[in-house]
């Protein structure tokens, strides 16, 4: 096929939109850590887009969508250095060219580790964090895209992923988890409270979320078409079906609809479409949405169970949401929507789907959880002074220890 | 001389500041504080986790004065910042051995 302007357009403009998550969920989750640690979570979000893009143009985008297609575990050497990649090349079964689909993949790849950011809130060290990204960029994340999006093992078996339900949510969910049983709990958690310091930023945070999640979802279409509409309107759609779902569960077991609750639906919803956006359709995704921020805002509730110090809901709400939606999927598909998609029970394509949806979420979650602890279990040892901050630093703060900076100059003494 | 201290409710400020400046009240110190009284605390909930705020905002206001004022004083403090309801805040008085002004080094009352 020949370059197509508009399809390049969109997916070029797509890719500005989801880089632009990435500060968004920064401020998502910024706004939720204590006013000390703001910083140091803002720069564990923007680090990302410095080190995985050189990681990815060195040798990420190869080993990941190298052998497109090979049905493999992992991508080649083809495009180390993204060498003979020139601007006329057109990206198999696309009108793009291969470098706008370098671009906005390597968006995605930026995004999935800074999600676990949140997990591990207000005590890793930097230097810990900085590790662990890198490795985990290298050892999980290019594999498990392979898998999925670029035609690996998973992909072969039938297991559908529009835009990473399993590749972006299950998987930095997964990591998340493995990385807050290696660190612990915040001191004092939970007896003391640890409130938000600033839910104005948050909400700003969803709002960009959202809006670049349009990119995420619809620029997966790699075309500027039906399925784009479709999958845009999915991801409105879920995003609000899930925020109303949360308040509702919320106002009837707490008594008040927060904001705090609104800004998590919201994302909650946008995660659960994720992996259905270009396959479903009518009103498939307000029921996905609905089921995702009710259930979501449950699955809060088992790390005070479980006693496991999942900072700002991370657990909750990315890889139990990812769950719901690749699971879901396996119901809602509808062919008639995407001719690449399949049918899911509802539509008469029968249980197989369904199976391949369960198998590619275990799978990634099992393959992210393991790897990622023997990560986080390597820098522990590795590291002169392990990957968690010391007592008194933790109680200074991380913006002043980890960086030497504050976030807010309020005091006039 | 005495010092009387006046911890409040915050929105009563302008009340307060307004009844003294009728009186004919010369300057006063106000500071934002936290504290908790019989109201106690109260509480927030985020995500579902409720937590309990074990102090107020308050307001404190601290006004040096003659002798002779303190009990007018006093009284439209505690009458402006009544709202009836827990947590109206107090009222005190302490006694003041010196005050100097520092611009042009008055001492005693004339300070005042």
């Amino acid at each position: 096929m020949k370059i197509n302007a508009g399809d390049t357009a969109w997916v070029l403009v797509s890719a500005a939109l989801v880089l632009f998550m990435t500060p968004g969920l920064a401020l998502f989750y910024g706004g939720m850590v204590r006013a000390k640690n703001v910083l140091a979570m803002l720069m564990q979000n923007f680090f990302a887009m410095g080190i995985v893009t050189v990681l990815w143009v060195l040798f990420g985008y190869t080993l990941a969508f190298g052998g497109f297609g090979n049905g493999g575990v992992i991508g080649n050497f083809d495009f180390i250095g993204l060498k003979d990649i020139s601007s006329e090349m057109v990206f198999a079964g696309t009108a793009i060219p291969v470098l706008a689909f370098v671009a906005f993949q390597l968006t995605f790849a930026v995004i999935t580790p800074a999600l676990i950011t949140g997990a591990i809130a207000d005590r890793m060290r930097f230097v810990a964090w900085v590790g662990f990204i890198i490795l985990w960029s290298v050892l999980v994340y290019l594999p498990v895209a392979h898998w999925i999006f670029a035609g690996g093992w998973l992909a072969e078996r039938g297991a559908l992923d529009f835009a990473g339900g399993a590749v972006v949510h299950v998987n930095a969910g997964a990591g998340a988890l493995a990385l807050v049983f290696l660190l612990g709990k915040r001191r004092r958690w939970p007896k003391e409270p640890m409130p938000p310091h600033s839910l104005p930023l948050t909400l700003l945070g969803t709002g960009i979320l959202w809006f670049g999640w349009f990119g995420f979802n619809a620029g997966s279409a790699l075309a500027a078409n039906g399925v784009a509409a479709q999958a845009f309107l999915n991801t409105f759609v879920a995003a609000a079906a899930a925020m109303v779902a949360w308040l509702i569960v919320e106002r009837l077991k707490d008594g008040h609809a927060t904001t705090l609750g609104a800004a998590s639906g919201a994302v909650a919803g946008l995660v659960a479409i994720t992996p259905c956006a270009g396959f479903v359709g009518g009103l498939a995704p307000l029921a996905i949405g609905g089921v995702a921020g009710a259930v979501c805002y449950l699955a809060i509730s088992l790390k005070f169970r479980f006693g496991y110090d999942d900072s700002l809901d991370v657990i909750a709400v990315h890889l139990v949401g990812g769950i719901i939606g690749s699971v879901l999927l396996g119901l809602f598909a509808d062919a008639s929507v995407n001719p690449a998609g399949a049918d899911g029970v509802f539509f008469g394509g029968g249980w197989s789907l369904f199976g391949e949806q369960v198998l590619a979420v275990v799978v990634v979650m099992v393959f992210s959880f393991t790897v990622s602890l023997a990560i986080g279990f390597g820098l522990k040892k590795a590291l002169p002074g392990g990957i968690r901050v010391s007592e008194e630093d933790e109680e200074t703060g991380l913006d002043l220890t980890q960086h030497s900076e504050t976030g807010y100059a309020l005091e006039r003494v | 001389m005495k010092l009387i201290v006046g911890i409040i409710k915050p929105f009563k400020l302008d009340d307060v500041k307004d009844a003294l400046k009728d009186l004919g009240v010369q300057g006063l110190t106000v500071s934002d504080v936290q504290g908790f009284g019989r109201q106690r605390g109260h509480t927030e909930v985020y995500r579902g986790a409720e937590y309990t705020i074990d102090f107020v905002p308050k307001v404190r206001i601290e006004i040096l004065v003659d002798d002779a004022d303190v009990e007018r004083i006093t009284t439209a403090i505690v009458e402006t910042s009544r709202t009836g309801k827990i947590g109206d805040g107090k009222v005190w008085v302490v006694p003041v051995d010196s005050v100097v002004r520092i611009r042009t080094g008055e001492a005693g009352p004339d300070a005042v």
